[in-house]
């Protein structure tokens, strides 16, 4: 999956669990949480999406890195590079 | 019309999901309402066969109004020249049932439509079911629909849904003589365990810091029947069963307080997927007739936004509603030395028609007693 694809997939996860924000609106560089009201309750079903999904495990200790839209891409993009190269 | 809280009035019957002569069961999601909290799914509490449909959708009805006749096994059949009589074929929807996932399936198909959107689309006129292909609508969607651009106001929250809350926090502060009480409590031990916990786990089976403290509540709620249950009638109707409302505040603005059912026995994993699933469906605009309906006592957290304390208005016809604030490192005395630790307010907010402040001390202790010793995970 491409960095195009992973992007789409996150903004549609966000959009799913938050129809009232408008994913494509915000600063993908800038913490989620900062820009619309998205709450611990929010975030654990954003990760239990992107697992579901991608098949990926996120420790709770990555979760840090999941805070922004870029932040997320990069690091699904991390996760399925060391896949491929493990 | 099944009244879906105390603060409702009448409700529009926004679709039917079953046709005269269908089969239903017990907690199948027969018909969606409009109501100022947002559409609901209206749950059926009675096996049968669906007589009669009543009322037509788009019709605005005051609650109580029969909505269907259902016919139950066993009763005998209704004529068609019978008026819609009791004995014969009950008005059904009208009283809540519960716990029911039955009808998802049918309810799946549905396009999630958030609160916000909904209340957009009703200003701006613009008719929900045009705007065909999107999963999920947005205010966006609406107002492009409607062809203006976003000229929103400012408003905290849906006009009807304000004065709804408004209404049920004013008969509160009119009929409910509260009592305030407060404490800290320690949850080191039980972040640590909780860690531990998610440690060895996959994202979905993890557990949060908010499911710990609605066991909590809702342990300590079972043990004190009165902080559970109704005032009605001039007496205390407790509950057996604790039926958490949780107070969930929407994106757009506004708040509900659906029921998480079964808060005190169900699995703590059921109880975090049932608190991810509930929470999720109060802020996309799915919530169920009987989560609206029967909450027996309603908690409200802060979440992390690093406010310590919440003293909590009581929802009627409910008898206690218990705050958590966030959770903050604090200094705090552990044998003898102080020490940081992460603190946890917890407040109470008890109806004294029913209860005193000692046994609501009590109650409270309980709490702090299942926080810092928990009994699972």
């Amino acid at each position: 999956m491409n960095q195009e694809s992973l992007r789409k997939l996150v903004l549609d996860t966000l959009g799913h669990i938050a129809p009232d924000a408008d994913p494509a609106a915000l600063d993908p560089a800038v913490n989620i949480r900062d820009q619309i009201d998205f709450d611990s309750m929010d975030f654990y079903n954003f990760a239990v999406a992107l697992h579901e999904k991608l098949g990926v495990e996120i420790p709770e200790s990555d979760y840090p890195r999941l805070s922004s839209i870029d932040g997320c891409v990069r690091y699904l993009q991390d996760k399925a590079d060391s896949r491929a190269a493990g | 019309m099944p009244s879906l809280g105390a603060d409702m009035e009448a409700g529009t019957l926004t679709r039917w999901l079953v046709s005269e002569g269908d089969t239903v069961h017990r907690g199948d999601i027969i018909a969606v309402v409009e109501t100022v909290k947002g559409a609901i799914d209206v749950e059926v509490f009675q096996d049968g066969r669906v007589e009669r449909l009543l009322v037509e959708p788009g019709t605005e009805v005051p609650v109580g109004t029969p909505l269907a006749l259902i016919h139950s096994p066993g009763e005998p059949a209704a004529t068609p020249k019978a008026a819609p009589k009791a004995e014969s074929a009950r008005p059904s929807a009208r009283a809540p049932g519960r716990g029911a996932t039955a009808g998802d399936a049918r309810g799946a198909t549905r396009r999630r439509v958030s609160p916000a959107a909904r209340r957009r689309a009703r200003e701006l006129g613009v008719d929900l079911k045009a705007l065909e292909g999107a999963a999920a609508v947005t205010v966006t969607d609406v107002e492009r629909a409607a062809g203006g651009g976003p000229a929103r106001a400012a408003s905290p929250a849906p006009g009807g849904m304000r004065a709804a809350i408004a209404a049920a926090m004013s008969r509160s502060k009119r009929e409910i003589p509260h009592y305030y009480l407060e404490t800290s409590v320690d949850m080191g031990g039980a972040l640590e365990r909780l860690s531990t916990y998610n440690g060895a786990r996959p994202v979905p089976d993890r557990l949060l810091p908010a499911v710990l403290l609605l066991r909590a509540a809702a342990r300590a709620a079972a043990r004190y029947p009165e902080m559970n249950g109704w005032y009605r009638d001039g007496a205390h109707v407790p509950s057996t069963a604790v039926h958490a409302g949780m107070a969930t505040a929407l994106r757009g603005g506004g708040l509900v307080a659906p029921a998480l059912h079964d808060a005190d026995s169900r699995p703590l994993p059921e109880l975090m997927r049932g608190l991810a699933d509930l929470v999720s469906r109060a802020r996309t605009g799915r919530l169920r007739s009987s989560e609206m309906a029967d909450p027996t006592i309603t908690v409200t957290s802060l979440g992390e936004q690093g406010v310590e304390s919440v003293l909590a208005v009581i929802f009627p016809p409910q008898v206690a509603i218990v705050g958590f604030g966030s959770i903050v490192q604090r200094p705090w005395v552990v044998a003898g030395k102080v020490a940081p630790r992460p603190l946890v307010r917890v407040s109470l907010a008890a109806d004294h028609r029913v209860s005193d402040g000692h046994r609501g001390a009590l109650f409270l202790a309980e709490i702090g007693r299942l926080l810092e010793n928990p009994e699972e995970p």
